[in-house]
């Protein structure tokens, strides 16, 4: 609509211009938000979780403690230690961060506003998402730091091993949808989400793609990268203010997106509940607007990553690579042929 | 040398690039690693060099000393009955057993009758303490497996036991309650009521801590068949307490050697037979059971009577050796008395049960992972000012 609008107001090469802007303000200041929203809402979580009130001290029930945390970071001295690397030590967590914000660009927030159409959008989140090693590789090596290498090694291979059960599941709906485009993706979804038009195999996948982007965000239980009680921070130990404050952030903005990639391959992204021929009932839900819907989805299962994470004690590294090479990949392949499968007999509803 | 490529000046940091490959890696190019001493996963300062290959521990070796206060020096400078007070500064997680242990062995020289009463008193606040001990090992034991609610949920229980101790000891942590004789101070008027409110509290929460950790996929992985310490080994490095017990050792003080009214309570010795991380993990949930079936036993009737003997105001132990252990939470403290006849210990030596369990750790974990060393170090429940002093 603001593009119909622009180009019919100025002219091709202004109206890129200003579309760009639009956008780069957008995301950063969606950027921020979240950040802020996500920091607040984990600690309360966990919390509520550990019996104890969290922040309530900074602004109405604590709302801007996160401001004022991110303040402080801002403040502080960036340290390089002796004996970095220094260009890739700087450099690190800006990758990390255009990552993290790169992968925002197909998501459909709600109904007709998504920032890039893009006809392959799955395939563009999957391999963009899996830059981001680069990036703690990158941290890990140039700290000269010990504990920091260790933690980029683990990372890598983490990443690495779960991002191939997080593909094989985003498959599996693929084949369902017959399209990489997320609008696609989410419109094929009019008449039921997959997570219930798709039975059991579904459901499967939806378990194998939460525990492999748990993994991939190097959340616990899978911390493996930061395990502060084995390497005290892991990959970032030797950054602070700022630069830790951007890693610190695209975690969480990490978190939201793999978040919002679940809700609209499995729980329909923007679309409402709908269910079969209920007419009625499905007037109702269309009558809640798609962003709620979007973002209550993302929120519900960002709680279960945040919930996985307060209760969980963490693997051990060689247990984690088991548990994806020995069971989560080879179940996510015989499930891939079930899907395929169902597609092709179109047993699905 | 990369290191060197990537220094921008390398004139200024000649020497540092020397110190940091001749202390890196080892001829067979292993990475050295400190752990400590300031380390998340230590508990406090304890310095661990690790040799590892890749992630895989070679070799472990505790550096100690950061937190030594020469306790043992400190003590023979002062009287019978103000050494005491410096041993709560030893295990500050068991500072009533410890107290006990020294007012025990000066008894012993002193030939002192303690009454019925401060015998009561003395092991209802050993067990309390027993259980705050094994409550914060719980919490800090789970969270160097990474999770961190445990430790909230151990917490909750834990701060009864200190409000319970800070109304009849006034202290919270380092109690210095027990004295020759006895106890110092009648107990606070609340403290049966309050005790028999933590025991039902207690039970009604113990179910949480089997759900959330015992029962856990992940955390049984963790800890089963990792860091195993046979029967042999337990004995030959000494070690004692939970540790010992875990490997099927019979090492509880209470019941080998009874002292105050232990030979009279009912309870269970706690022996696990694996000798892994989770066997050590189960002795120590299981002693807090049993810590308070002892307490349930003596908190119904205590005897009336005085809290403390008739003692002369200046203790002069008579020339001689006097040696008293007890079991504490970690395993068997032992103070070690050599008297001139004086006002003041002529030597003291206290054989602290961590510093042994610290020794196994490196059996333990040889040829294991980091993750593992943690988990391991976890179960050991060391604390690092006792095995220092």
């Amino acid at each position: 609509m603001i593009q119909e609008w622009l180009n019919n107001h100025f002219n091709p090469t202004l109206a890129l211009l200003t579309e760009f802007i639009l956008v780069g303000l957008l995301a950063i200041m969606l950027f921020a938000l979240l950040g802020l929203i996500l920091v607040f809402m984990e600690r309360k979580v966990a919390a509520v979780m550990q019996i104890r009130l969290g922040p309530n001290r900074v602004g109405p029930k604590g709302i801007f403690q996160t401001t004022a945390d991110t303040l402080k970071l801002v403040m502080k001295e960036g340290l390089v230690p002796d004996g970095a690397d220094k260009f890739l030590f700087n450099l690190a967590p800006f990758v990390v961060m255009i990552v993290a914000m790169l992968i925002l660009a197909p998501i459909a927030f709600a109904k007709n506003f998504q920032i890039w159409d893009i006809n392959i959008g799955v395939l563009y989140l999957t391999a963009i998402s899996s830059l981001s090693v680069i990036g703690i590789l990158m941290a890990g090596w140039a700290s000269n730091n010990k504990y920091s290498l260790l933690g980029a090694m683990r990372s890598g291979a983490q990443i690495v091993s779960y991002e191939l059960s997080a593909g094989l599941s985003v498959l599996s709906i693929i084949v369902m949808t017959g399209s990489l485009s997320i609008n696609d993706i989410i419109l094929s979804q009019q008449n039921g989400w997959w997570i219930f038009k798709a039975h059991i195999p579904a459901i499967i996948s939806f378990f194998i793609f939460i525990t492999a982007v748990t993994a991939e965000t190097n959340r616990a239980p899978f911390d493996m990268a930061e395990a502060e009680s084995e390497l005290t921070a892991g990959f970032h130990t030797e950054y602070s203010g700022m630069r830790f404050a951007l890693f610190f952030l695209a975690e969480y903005i990490n978190i939201f997106i793999v978040c919002a990639i679940g809700a609209t391959l499995f729980f329909g992204g923007w679309m409402p509940l709908h269910i079969g021929h209920w007419e009625g009932f499905n007037h109702i839900m269309d009558y809640i607007p798609s962003s709620i819907w979007f973002f209550g989805k993302t929120i519900g299962l960002i709680f279960l990553i945040m919930w996985f994470r307060w209760t969980f004690p963490r693997l051990r590294i060689d247990q984690l690579l088991n548990l994806e090479w020995k069971y989560l990949l080879p179940i996510s392949m015989f499930n891939l042929i079930l899907m395929t499968v169902i597609a092709i007999m179109g047993w699905h509803f | 040398m990369a290191i060197e490529k990537r220094l921008r000046r390398p004139d200024k940091y000649d020497q540092a690039i020397k110190m940091v490959e001749e202390i890196g890696t080892t001829t067979e190019g292993d990475l050295i690693i400190n752990v400590g001493p300031q380390h998340p996963a230590t508990h406090g300062v304890l310095h661990l060099v690790l040799t590892l290959n890749g992630e895989t521990i070679k070799k472990v070796e505790p550096h100690l000393g950061y937190i030594h206060r020469s306790i043992e020096k400190m003590c023979e400078s002062l009287s019978y009955r103000q050494f005491i007070y410096v041993t709560s500064r030893m295990d500050y997680l068991s500072s009533h057993i410890n107290n006990h242990a020294c007012a025990l062995c000066v008894e012993k020289g002193l030939q002192v009758e303690v009454p019925q009463r401060a015998q009561h008193i003395r092991v209802i606040m050993d067990e309390l303490t027993r259980i705050a001990s094994h409550e914060l090992w719980w919490g800090a034991m789970a969270m160097d497996l990474g999770a961190f609610t445990p430790f909230f949920h151990a917490f909750r229980e834990r701060e009864t036991i200190t409000d319970i101790m800070e109304k009849t000891c006034g202290a919270r942590l380092t109690m210095n309650y027990m004295v020759p004789g006895g106890v110092m101070a009648e107990l606070h008027p609340d403290f049966q009521k309050d005790v028999k409110s933590f025991i039902q509290l207690y039970k009604k929460k113990i179910h949480e801590y089997n759900e959330l950790v015992t029962g856990n996929v992940i955390f049984q992985n963790r800890m089963k068949s990792i860091g195993i310490l046979s029967y042999e080994d337990a004995i030959s490095y000494g070690c004692s307490g939970p540790v010992a017990r875990a490997s099927g050792v019979h090492c509880d003080i209470r019941k080998l050697y009874p002292y105050d009214i232990y030979s009279k309570v009912e309870f269970d010795e706690v022996i696990e037979s694996a000798g892994d991380s989770f066997a050590r993990y189960l002795v120590r949930l299981q002693e807090m059971q049993q810590s308070i079936r002892i307490v349930e036993q003596l908190i119904e009737d205590i005897p009336e009577g005085d809290f403390q003997a008739k003692t002369k105001a200046v203790l002069k132990l008579p020339k001689g050796e006097f040696y008293q252990r007890v079991e504490t939470a970690r395993g068997e403290l032992g103070v070690y008395i050599v008297s001139e006849g004086g006002t003041t210990p002529y030597r003291i030596k206290f054989r602290s049960p961590g510093f042994s369990n610290l020794s196994a750790l490196e059996h333990m974990v040889k040829g294991l992972k980091i993750g593992d060393l943690v988990a391991a170090m976890g179960t050991l429940d060391l604390v690092i000012p006792d095995i220092d002093r």
